[in-house]
């Protein structure tokens, strides 16, 4: 492998680390499904690349699948349904944007510790792509535990997924068919959770997951 | 004659197998106890037949097989070898009687559905276990044979002393199995080599060894009735019907010993010298406080489960020092003490079913389990009590009955240890020797109480005073035993002999053959050390004792005296003034209890003038309960009210925990050197 592509893979995956900060950032739905949207993206160039360096031609797939579905339809069909429950403007993170942000930071210095210390005769490639992975991963589990509303809580667990792809596309020889089944479930699992929101919504006049604690007799 | 194979005995097992569900499908019909006990008796019985034929025709060879049943690839492998030969013989002679005491016993079982199906499954994996070569067939044949056992526990399901004793014995029954599994997870090693033979063959290092000889001591420990693992034997044992108990403690005390004997002697390899000390130790101390809770019990049936403990402490002793004697290269003395060990395997195995068969007799007749309400039944049950009798000398150690000569081999062991290269061992062997002698003359005390106080005097209650002897099939059981007990002390040296392929197998040295001696001798060691002559001693009794009555009635006075028994100058006619079973016990509560069982007397004396009764309460304790059970189980509720809380986080919650959970154990793999 020559050092251009290395180094080209090094930025897109670095850049997927750089779109999952940026969704830490936003405090609001409609930007936060945008950056979700640009995360998509940068995913489809990351997959797209390792395919070209690969010379794999079923990552193609993938990255059209990524870019389809993750950066177009998945984003407008969001904007659709935050715009129908009337919450596109609300502010809703619980932990103040600072403490997250370093959270955030602590979490991707975590996962290059680990994975470059238990992968030192991996393929560098793989390993600089699994810590990326790893941090792109935890960071969307970070979105989901520091949002409040189900709606940002569904963008966390997709921005994981994506996290999860990219692991897989570092990965030389992963059949598509793993792929495919991985993005089946998420789909299923979007489905699913959409339709959930929209219950919660009809019974309790809001998404923000609060109003389910409140409705079992918790204390805020 | 055909050649034997392990199959057949597996055939059998399926028997009993189909027997079990074929109960089941009988449910409360009235045959189904005759025709279930007819069935366990015969396929016990042709399994043992079977089993001497292998013996006499092949001895010394091994039989394998493997089914392909269980892990798949793996199948479950079974084995027939020297040991296993031994105690499948137990369990099926156990099982046998026990089905023949059965046949007339169940007929007053209330409940037969929830004991039928559940007796012959018990068989059927005791039988598992002992034939088990591989730890998975071993792990599940010996859980199947806790779950019989828990289920006929609970049988009389609406007792609550029942439920509470299958609580307790569930529980440490899993505990016990939880042990047995993380040991042989040990043995297997990372390649999960599973087999006996794989286990056996590849070396194992000394802390694996160490953690694998605790875990079993845990584990086969919880279920021989090892102190402080024993709280659930008194509980348990008796709780089940009284051929049930005589199962549970004459055969599954064995089938878990026999567990120990396989990790500990075969697979393990040599474990350190100190598991010895720890083994002899443990077992000191069992023997010593398992007869003194015996002493302390009113109720029949658990003073024999007391008394089980005490047995399996004697075994444990030799089964110590045997290992002691093997690591240090002295084959003799430890053939001598596995000898020991194995032949008071059989013999607790024979004289503790005859007295759960008598006991069980007792309530049959009287319905009473309870010493204080007995007495006199010697008038009354003639057959059983002296049944019970030859029982009780038996288990008291005297001679000529088998019971002295296992005792006296395991009191010739230990007094080899000055031999021993190891200081610790050398102060610690005949200290127990001390502990054991003192259970010795605690258990004919013990055994003396429980006769006397059941068996002679006069009847404390109206049932006691109408019982009747019991039916023919349970009285043939008791004179089979008793005839056995009689058996193997007055020829004690073809037992040895026969347990030699045993011990030269385990510890790699075997005793002298005892069977050409003559007079039938038995001399461990050397003729000039030490012997033994069970027929002679036998004979001198039986010649002395016939000889006493006969110049007794023939040369004392004739005429026939009745006048009232002294009773301190209080002439009271009522039954209650007589020794009681309290009042035995309470020289030895008072020497031992203060220190043992934190024993307290009160006596409410009400002031002259106060018409109301005289009050003397005793509390026993058991410390075991007090030390280690309490504070476990407190400290489990407590545990469990703080973690409730867990049940009722928001979904926010859970999801920061997760995230934790990933994140803390990230932290370790990078922090870890």
């Amino acid at each position: 492998m020559t050092s251009l592509s290395f180094d080209i893979a090094h930025l897109l995956a670095g850049g997927l680390v750089l779109v999952s900060f940026m969704m830490l950032y936003q405090d609001r739905l409609s930007a936060l499904i945008n950056v979700y949207a640009l995360h998509a993206l940068v995913l489809t160039l990351s997959v797209a690349w390792q395919a070209q360096v690969q010379h794999a031609p079923h990552l193609y797939v993938t990255a059209a699948i990524a870019l389809g579905f993750k950066a177009v339809v998945i984003p407008l069909v969001l904007h659709r349904i935050v715009r129908r429950l009337g919450i596109h403007r609300d502010i809703e993170t619980v932990v103040g944007i600072g403490p997250t942000m370093l959270a955030g930071m602590g979490l991707v210095a975590l996962s290059m510790v680990v994975i470059l210390r238990i992968t030192p005769e991996a393929d560098p490639l793989a390993r600089e792509d699994l810590s990326f992975a790893l941090s792109v991963l935890l960071l969307g589990l970070l979105v989901m535990v520091t949002r409040r509303n189900a709606v940002s809580q569904v963008i966390g667990f997709m921005s994981l997924e994506n996290g999860l792809i990219l692991a897989a596309t570092g990965a030389r020889g992963m059949p598509l068919v793993v792929e495919i089944s991985v993005a089946f479930s998420i789909v299923i699992a979007f489905i699913v959770i959409g339709i959930f929101l929209f219950r919660i919504r009809e019974r309790f006049d809001t998404v923000d997951v609060g109003a389910l604690d409140s409705f079992r007799g918790e204390r805020r | 004659m055909a050649t034997i194979d392990v199959s057949f005995f597996l055939w059998g097992v399926a028997g009993l197998l189909i027997v079990a569900v074929a109960a089941v499908a009988l449910g409360r019909s009235a045959a189904a106890s005759n025709l279930v006990y007819t069935a366990t008796f015969v396929l016990s019985a042709a399994m043992l037949v079977m089993l001497g034929l292998h013996l006499i025709s092949a001895p010394g060879t091994v039989l394998k097989t493997t089914l392909p049943i269980g892990l798949p690839w793996i199948g479950a492998s079974f084995k027939l070898d020297s040991l296993s030969a031994l105690f499948l013989g137990v369990v099926n002679f156990g099982g046998a009687m026990a089905s023949l005491y059965g046949l007339g016993y169940g007929r007053h079982e209330e409940a037969p559905h929830r004991v039928l199906p559940f007796f012959a499954a018990f068989l059927a994996c005791m039988n598992l276990v002992v034939l088990a070569d591989d730890a998975f067939a071993f792990l599940l044949s010996w859980e199947f044979m806790s779950l019989a056992s828990w289920a006929l526990v609970v049988s009389h399901h609406r007792s609550q002393a029942s439920l509470r004793a299958g609580f307790i014995y569930l529980v440490m029954a899993s505990f016990g199995t939880l042990s047995l599994l993380l040991a042989f997870g040990l043995l297997a090693g990372p390649a999960g080599g599973y087999g006996f033979d794989t286990i056996r063959d590849m070396p194992h290092g000394p802390m694996v060894v160490a953690i694998v000889f605790v875990l079993m001591l845990l584990g086969a420990g919880s279920k021989a009735g090892l102190v402080p693992l024993h709280v659930w034997l008194p509980l348990a044992h008796p709780a089940a019907p009284s051929h049930v108990s005589a199962l549970m403690s004459g055969v599954m005390t064995k089938v878990a010993i026999y567990g120990f004997i396989r990790v500990v002697f075969d697979l393990l390899g040599e474990p350190a010298w100190w598991s010895s000390a720890v083994l002899i130790m443990l077992g000191g101390i069992t023997a010593a406080l398992g007869i003194l809770y015996a002493l302390m019990e009113t109720d029949l049936k658990r003073l024999l489960a007391c008394s089980t403990i005490e047995n399996i402490g004697v075994i444990f002793v030799s089964l110590g020092l045997a290992l002691a004697f093997r690591s240090g290269g002295m084959g003799l003395a430890a053939a001598l003490a596995f000898t020991a060990a194995l032949f008071h395997i059989l013999n607790h195995s024979v004289f503790k079913s005859l007295l759960f068969f008598g006991a069980g007799a007792v309530i049959n007749a009287t319905g009473e389990r309870d010493m204080e309400k007995l007495g006199g039944l010697i008038h009354r049950m003639p057959y059983t009590s002296f049944a019970f009798l030859i029982g009780c000398v038996a288990i008291s150690a005297l001679p000529p009955l088998n019971g002295f000569v296992s005792e006296w081999l395991t009191f010739q062991a230990i007094l080899q240890s000055p031999e021993l290269p190891q200081w610790g061992l050398k102060i610690i062997v005949p200290a127990v020797g001390g502990l054991l002698a003192l259970s010795a003359a605690l258990a004919a005390a013990c055994f003396v109480r429980a006769f006397g106080i059941t068996f002679l005097g006069r009847a404390r209650s109206d049932v006691a005073a109408k019982a009747g002897e019991v039916d023919r099939f349970s009285l043939l059981a008791m004179f089979v035993l008793a005839a056995l007990c009689l058996a193997a002390g007055i020829l004690p040296g073809f037992v040895i002999d026969g347990l030699a392929p045993v011990t030269h197998a385990f510890v790699g040295g075997s005793l002298p053959s005892q069977a050409h001696l003559p007079w039938l001798t038995i001399a461990p060691i050397a003729e000039t050390r030490s012997s033994y002559n069970g027929l002679l001693v036998f004979l001198f009794i039986a010649i002395a004792g016939w000889g006493a009555a006969f110049a007794v009635h023939n040369f004392a006075s004739r005429r026939v005296r009745r006048s009232a028994a002294w009773d301190c100058g209080f002439p009271d006619p009522r039954p209650q003034t007589q020794y009681s079973a309290s009042s035995f016990a309470q020289p030895v509560r008072r020497v031992f209890g203060s220190l043992v069982f934190r024993a307290r007397e009160t006596v409410d004396m009400p002031p002259p003038g106060d018409l109301r009764a005289a009050r003397l309460t005793i509390e026993v304790r058991d410390l075991a309960w007090d030390w280690i059970y309490t504070p476990i189980s407190v400290g489990i509720a407590f545990a469990a009210v703080r973690l409730n809380r867990l049940q009722f986080l928001t979904i926010r919650q859970y999801l920061s925990l997760v995230f934790l959970a990933l994140v803390t154990l990230l932290l370790v793999l990078a922090l870890w050197t």
